[in-house]
């Protein structure tokens, strides 16, 4: 089994990712830039256009695997990386005889996700065949529930930061149309060498729940935030660990443009995002295009296209025979899915493990994103913004109450050091939390040095640098080591207070005539003659008093 | 020459009768015959078989049979109007599902089915939920979430005429189905 994988991984490295199959499209595609235009802003106006713009309408087609042991219909586990058609069973490569048998885990997911989003579960729902031909769905069609999902009718609240200085917090809506369970298919990988597409059943059968969004949103960053709050919402539930690198959350976007009022355009389906930032940049990309293809006249074709991450454009993809006639037939070798109420309207004589009841998942839920963000706006008091961060970013969260633990200091003064501070250096770096090389200890250790008064905080931010570059060094030891410490010797700072305004008799002059903010100018002087180790009140103080 | 039970005839109501060998030579004809049996030859059934009745479907013992033919056939002016099929749906349904309908006798066919489907028109169904499958009362069985199976691949790679290194092999995209005339030549050589 080993030699095999190793061997399975050498061939690999020869075959090329999925890619792209077919040449670039022919028309000339202009230079987009990247930064995505702003959606709550105006679009540029264009020259010729009619008075009203055209604005994108984007839906989303979200699949999200389930986090459960098996297949959604057969025995067989689920895991990431396997040796390939190692975790197929018979039903999974559709052998004659075969029957599927429902996963009550699944089940169970899809109503714990149904009712996270405030949709209404339907009591009974129904099993559909969903025919179409590709070599990696080995019976020809897949089982899904199109007639009667599971759930229907939700809303998906997520937030936008927004502003001038992006820190508006705008809460904004998406409406769920249903929520519905259904068989993943296999994977194909291509080699274009051989001309041939290797299949891996591995895949095959792992059960999703599809989420399919009303077109609601008209951008990329609205598509990526409602993307990102659902990744918290079912990584919070536990019912799927939204990874999207891995495979498993997969969003398909629908985009389309139109002038508002009017009738909605011809969509195209964009297809291969493999994360949220690549998200935002193929919708704009792709509303940018559809804008500049009806503005030059043409007409937008309703078809299938993928996005390449490294040129950021989209690509038609072929394979796609004109438009889909899936054939939907009720799947007849599985009766109707019934969900009980509550334990009083279970028929009696039932098996307890046979049913899924609503109301013991409803009491099961675990704490949602939303209310997280507002218990700890309550309990710390600081502002949405920051709680929005908080949550948005994993493990923040459990960092800042560690660092609240270890100090005395106000939420409200440690908040900033950890959304700023920290976390800008994170993301400069590309690190996760769990990645920082300061501990929640650390920074408390070093904020208590700034509250205590033994450091400016200016002089603290050098600590931090200091203390992000050499790992292991506390602040304490820093301080000592550079000689940081403020300066409070109140002899020592009259004197250098005195030496600067002695030698700056103009900014003197300015400031007893009125001029009051030319003392800043003093100031910074003194801190550049003390190295910022001048405490800043007293030093205000003393030129106040010197220059009157 | 083998030895059969006969059906009874009108005189042995219910009664099976096994011929031993030897008899055979004797009857004038050819042993299947059975015309002047019962008036020659008299034979016993054997014990076992005397326990068994046999219901004769022809006997009105069973009252839920009727005697005669009780459907009439829908006059044509309750059907709605014959349904005509388009060459290009026929290309269509011959991509989608993959038959052949090759010969206008298959399409006629077709057509007759739908004529022949078409009777349920005139039954009134207001209200009443359309059914599935006749297994849609029972309860759907909910399996715990525990690995069973998997691990088989070598069973399944055997399966398949060519493999790579555990993985199926498969052509690059799928194969449109040729043409009506380039699907005709194909064919004319094979045995269908």
């Amino acid at each position: 089994m080993a030699a095999s994988c190793v061997a399975a991984s050498e061939l690999l490295n020869n075959i090329k990712q999925i890619s792209v199959l077919c040449p670039k499209a022919s028309y000339a595609v202009r230079a987009v830039s990247t930064s995505s235009p702003q959606c709550h802003a105006q679009l540029p106006q264009r020259a010729r256009s009619a008075p009203q713009q055209l604005v994108g309408v984007v839906g989303l087609e979200i699949h999200a695997q389930i986090n459960s042991s098996t297949k959604l219909f057969s025995g067989a586990p689920v895991r990431f990386s396997a040796p390939p058609n190692s975790l197929v069973s018979f039903f999974d490569a559709s052998l004659p005889g075969t029957l599927p048998v429902l996963n009550k885990r699944c089940v169970e997911a899809a109503v714990m996700t149904g009712l996270a989003l405030n949709c209404a579960i339907n009591r009974k729902s129904l099993f559909d065949r969903k025919h179409y031909f590709y070599a990696d769905l080995p019976a020809g069609y897949q089982i899904t529930q199109q007639r009667l999902p599971i759930a229907v009718d939700g809303v998906l609240t997520y937030s936008l930061l927004g502003g001038k200085k992006r820190n508006q917090v705008m809460r904004k809506n998406v409406t769920i149309k249903q929520i519905q369970l259904e068989q993943d298919s296999g994977k194909s990988l291509h080699d274009d060498v051989r001309s041939q597409t290797l299949i891996d059943l591995n895949r095959a059968g792992v059960g999703l729940m599809e989420l399919v969004m009303e077109p609601d949103m008209s951008c990329g960053e609205e598509a990526a935030a409602a993307v990102r709050e659902l990744q918290l919402i079912l990584q919070a539930l536990g019912t799927c660990q939204g990874n999207m690198s891995e495979g498993q959350l997969r969003v398909d976007a629908n985009v389309s443009v139109h002038r508002p009022g009017e009738p909605l355009g011809v969509r195209t389906e964009v297809k291969n995002i493999n994360s949220i930032r690549y998200l935002a940049r193929a919708i704009d990309y792709e509303i940018q295009r559809q804008i500049d293809v009806l503005q030059r006249g043409g007409t937008v074709q309703n078809e299938t296209r993928a996005y390449d991450s490294k040129s950021g454009e989209t690509l038609p993809m072929r394979d796609k025979e004109g438009l889909q006639d899936y054939r939907f037939m009720p799947e007849p070798n599985l009766p109707p899915l019934i969900l009980y109420e509550d334990n009083a309207s279970l028929p009696t004589g039932i098996d307890a493990c046979q049913v899924v009841v609503v109301q013991k998942i409803k009491e099961g839920l675990p704490e949602l994103p939303s209310v997280k963000r507002d218990r700890l706006v309550q309990t710390y008091g600081i502002l949405p913004e920051h709680s929005f961060t908080l949550v948005n970013e994993d493990g923040l969260v459990d960092y800042f109450e560690a660092v609240l633990k270890a100090t005395k200091k106000e939420p409200r003064k440690v908040i900033g050091w950890v959304t700023n501070e920290l976390l800008g250096h994170l993301k400069q770096q590309d690190m996760s939390v769990c990645q920082s090389p300061i501990s929640p200890s650390a920074l408390a250790e070093l904020l208590e040095l700034q509250e205590t008064g033994h450091i400016s905080s200016s002089v603290a931010k050098q600590v931090f640098q200091e203390m992000w570059r050499s790992p292991g060094k506390t602040a304490l030891q820093i301080t000592q080591e550079q000689d940081l410490g403020l300066v409070s010797d109140t002899a020592q700072l009259h004197s250098i207070c005195q030496k600067v305004v002695d030698s700056h008799p103009d900014e003197v002059h300015a400031i007893r005539s009125g001029n009051k903010k030319v003392l800043n100018k003093l100031m910074g002087l003194v801190q550049k003659e003390t190295k910022g180790r001048a405490d800043p009140v007293l030093v205000r103080a003393i030129l106040q008093k010197k220059t009157s | 020459m083998s030895v059969f039970s006969l059906a009874a005839s009108r005189t042995f109501r219910g009664v099976s009768l096994k011929i031993p060998r030897m008899l055979f030579s004797l009857l004038p004809n050819d042993g299947y015959s059975i015309t002047n049996l019962h008036s020659k030859i008299i034979i016993w059934p054997q014990s076992h078989s005397a326990n068994t009745t046999r219901l004769l479907s022809s006997q009105p013992l069973n009252q839920k049979i009727p005697k005669v033919a009780t459907w009439e056939p829908v006059p044509e002016d309750q059907l709605p109007p014959p349904a005509h099929i388009p060459a290009d749906l026929v290309d269509k349904l011959e991509r989608l599902a993959l038959v052949d309908f090759r010969t206008k006798q298959g399409l006629a066919c077709l057509e007759e089915a739908i004529r022949f489907a078409d009777q349920l028109h005139v039954v009134d169904t207001t209200g009443v939920e359309p059914m599935d499958s006749v297994l849609e009362d029972r309860v759907l069985y909910l399996r715990e979430d525990a690995v069973m199976e998997g691990d088989c691949a070598e069973k399944l790679l055997q399966l398949s005429k060519s493999t790579v290194e555990e993985y199926f092999v498969a052509p690059p995209g799928n194969i449109p189905l040729p043409k009506r005339e380039e699907r005709t030549a194909m064919l004319k050589n094979s045995e269908f």
